[in-house]
């Protein structure tokens, strides 16, 4: 009878992993891959050592560094206390047989960026990770979640998790996207519309054909910032394109394993007319390149539109967290976007740092240069996709239009290392947060898709990506 | 971790919505390999300006919050980051109690596990702590056994909280340890779905 039963894939991943189920408690859930990375790691292997606990599963674990690691002259790291848990993350995957791609390593990237690239992230996994950003595996129709250090301790020592089942919530988005608006637009849009706390207690899956037209790299854009949104996870169901990045990866069964596997997989897809226990719903052609002008990802724009006016404002409390944010971010009320200048440009991050967002970004710059007094910095997500863009000639297309090219790493989206936006100033970013302070102690970011920034770059404000491009893109 | 069953503290009220993770605690502290001592950085820019020294238009540095040990803040509290450095910031500064009217869910976890007692009011409730907290010297008690938060002149509410997250913090358990009381039930989940 159960069969005839339509579930939703949280549903259907979610009964495959329970190990032990008792009233009154959270479901003890079975992980199938715990990524790790240096800085929410250290306190759990040391957890485990105190108690003299093991590791239960190395062989479902793979760590990288990305966060403190520098992104230029890598072999140095000035920084003692960064140096310092980059070694302990490589001491403690010695002593508990972890695999690593460490900052050597030439599989070497932001997490989140290298387990698709490696096709570790597949259709169907419970997979965890000390990060919220985690939620960008959900792309794959993987149920993918962002946990704290006790209990990233606790998949080490007992390779589950204790979790309430979640809420599902269908984000449905109608249409298709104009040209030349792309995912990053649509997941501000969509944060924008519903705000920065629509998605807490749910499992946000993004359904409808604007998301089923959408290519791997830009589904993973999408799902990374479920987390803005205030959901741990966020998910598409399987299909042929899923299927299709997947083929020949390396921890991807091959030949006719990966027939089987690719079947179920597609199983594994939300049933038409299984029941979501909350919906929302946007049409993709009223999108339009988004700006944020605040200090949160909802707080975001048209590049048509102007900067909010608290004195317009609903509520008292809406009023005072407009002052705040304007007066953070130095801009007037009423101010037109198209009038916001600019002195820094970061691509990169796991939001956009793979090898389609650079060459979407690097076709708006060809043949033009960055302007004077703009400093603009690519960062490729993992070393593989660098090696790839190199081999496409990209890199030089950059570095030609003055920008700096640089090695993989979470770099200007937290500005843990070296690279750092100064104390009012402004960056054009394709990250994630541009939450106060994030690029560093006083620093205003605006979160754009890579085509925004490349063309933010050039002109040293921002401008509308679609009467700017030469290039047809 | 230590239990947590009945907590009376001096009241600190942090009229913000949306206070992410990055505000309670800098990426620039979260460099260190241990556990303790995030204290001193908590809400770091906030209380500290460019030159270390704390700013005198941040209400935590008033000498009427010293030793305050229960946190009210607006809604969305401990968004962002899945950084359990912010627990960790919050609790070695003496806090032991926060209160909001909705919670990131991460940090809402990790919260409990680490002794950390979240409590979710109205925004009704939670606006009049706030007023509340304007007197100086304003105390709380947050009673977990009874889900109740109160006060002596009159101000009392209940609080929903899971029965397993209850028994956790009152208990003080570790989760591992009871988590390894099923080991066989783990083993035989890997036995049949590998
Ligand atoms: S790129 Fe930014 S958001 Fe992504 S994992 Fe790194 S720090 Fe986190």
């Amino acid at each position: 009878m159960d069969n005839a039963q339509p579930k939703t894939i949280v549903e259907k991943i979610w009964d495959e992993h329970i190990v032990h189920q008792e009233t009154g408690k959270p479901d003890l859930l079975y992980i199938d891959l715990h990524l790790i990375h240096e800085v929410t790691s250290p306190q759990a292997f040391e957890g485990l050592r105190m108690k003299n606990r093991k590791l239960r599963r190395p062989d479902l674990t793979f760590a990288t560094m990305d966060h403190n690691v520098p992104t230029i002259a890598r072999h140095f790291i000035s920084d003692p206390v960064s140096r310092k848990q980059m070694e302990t993350l490589y001491d403690n995957c010695q002593e508990f047989g972890v695999p690593l791609a460490d900052i050597n390593h030439p599989d070497q990237g932001i997490v989140h960026v290298i387990g698709p690239e490696l096709g570790l992230t597949q259709p169907g996994k419970t997979i965890v990770c000390g990060d919220s950003h985690t939620s960008t595996h959900g792309a794959f129709g993987a149920l993918a979640f962002g946990i704290g250090t006790s209990e990233v301790e606790h998949v080490l020592a007992t390779q589950s998790i204790w979790q309430n089942t979640p809420k599902t919530m269908n984000v449905k988005v109608n249409g298709r996207l104009s040209p030349s608006v792309t995912a990053k637009d649509l997941i501000l849009a969509i944060i924008g519309k519903f705000g920065v706390r629509f998605g807490t207690g749910y499992v946000l899956e993004y359904t409808g054909e604007a998301i089923r037209d959408l290519t791997m790299d830009e589904r993973m854009t999408i799902c990374n910032m479920s987390i803005e949104a205030g959901a741990r996870a966020g998910l598409i169901s399987p299909d042929e394109t899923t299927i299709e990045f997947l083929k020949g990866r390396r921890h991807v069964p091959d030949g006719e394993a990966f027939d089987e596997a690719a079947s179920r997989w597609k199983s594994l897809a939300t049933d038409p007319g299984a029941v979501f226990d909350a919906e929302v719903e946007i049409d993709a052609e009223e999108v339009e390149p988004q700006v944020t002008w605040g200090t949160n990802p909802g707080m975001c724009l048209p590049v048509s539109g102007s900067v909010p006016d608290p004195e317009a404002a609903e509520s008292i409390s809406e009023k005072a967290e407009i002052e705040r944010a304007l007066e953070y971010m130095g801009l007037e009320a009423n101010q037109p976007v198209s009038s916001i200048e600019i002195q820094h440009v970061f691509i990169g991050s796991c939001t956009n740092s793979r090898l389609s967002d650079l060459e979407r970004a690097v076709r708006v710059i060809e043949g033009k240069k960055v302007k004077d007094g703009v400093r603009a910095l690519v960062v490729p997500g993992s070393q593989t996709v660098k090696k790839e863009a190199e081999a496409r000639g990209i890199d030089k297309l950059f570095i030609e239009a003055g920008f700096e090219w640089r090695d993989a790493g979470c770099s200007m989206c937290l500005a843990m290392n070296d690279d750092i936006v100064p104390p009012g100033e402004r960056c054009a970013s394709t990250s994630n947060r541009n939450f106060e302070g994030r690029q560093g102690n006083g620093a205003r970011t605006h979160l754009v898709a890579p085509e925004m920034a490349a063309a933010a770059a050039v002109e040293g404000r921002f401008v509308d990506v679609r009467n700017f491009s030469s290039t047809p893109v | 971790m230590e239990p947590i069953r009945r907590h009376e503290g001096l009241v600190y009220p942090l009229n913000r919505s949306n206070i992410d993770t990055d505000q309670i605690i800098p990426k620039q502290f979260l460099k260190r390999i241990e556990r303790q001592g995030f204290g001193q950085f908590l809400f770091y820019h906030w209380r500290f300006d460019d030159n270390g020294e704390p700013r005198k238009d941040f209400s935590l540095n008033e000498p009427r919050f010293e030793g305050s040990s229960i946190l009210v803040a607006g809604e969305n509290f401990g968004c962002g980051s899945s950084r359990e450095h912010a627990p960790w910031s919050l609790q070695d500064y003496g806090f032991r109690v926060i209160i909001a009217s909705s919670f990131a869910d991460i940090f809402y976890n990790n919260c409990s596990k680490n002794g950390i007692l979240p409590i979710q009011l109205t925004e009704a409730e939670v606006q009049q702590l706030m007023k509340n907290a304007e007197q100086t010297g304003y105390r709380l008690t947050a009673d977990l056994e009874t889900q109740k938060v109160y006060d002596s002149t009159g101000f009392e509410a209940d609080f929903q909280i899971t029965s397993y997250m209850r028994e956790m913090l009152l208990n003080g358990w570790d989760e591992i340890s009871v988590t390894l009381t099923l080991e066989d039930k783990i083993q035989k989940f890997e036995e049949t779905h590998s």
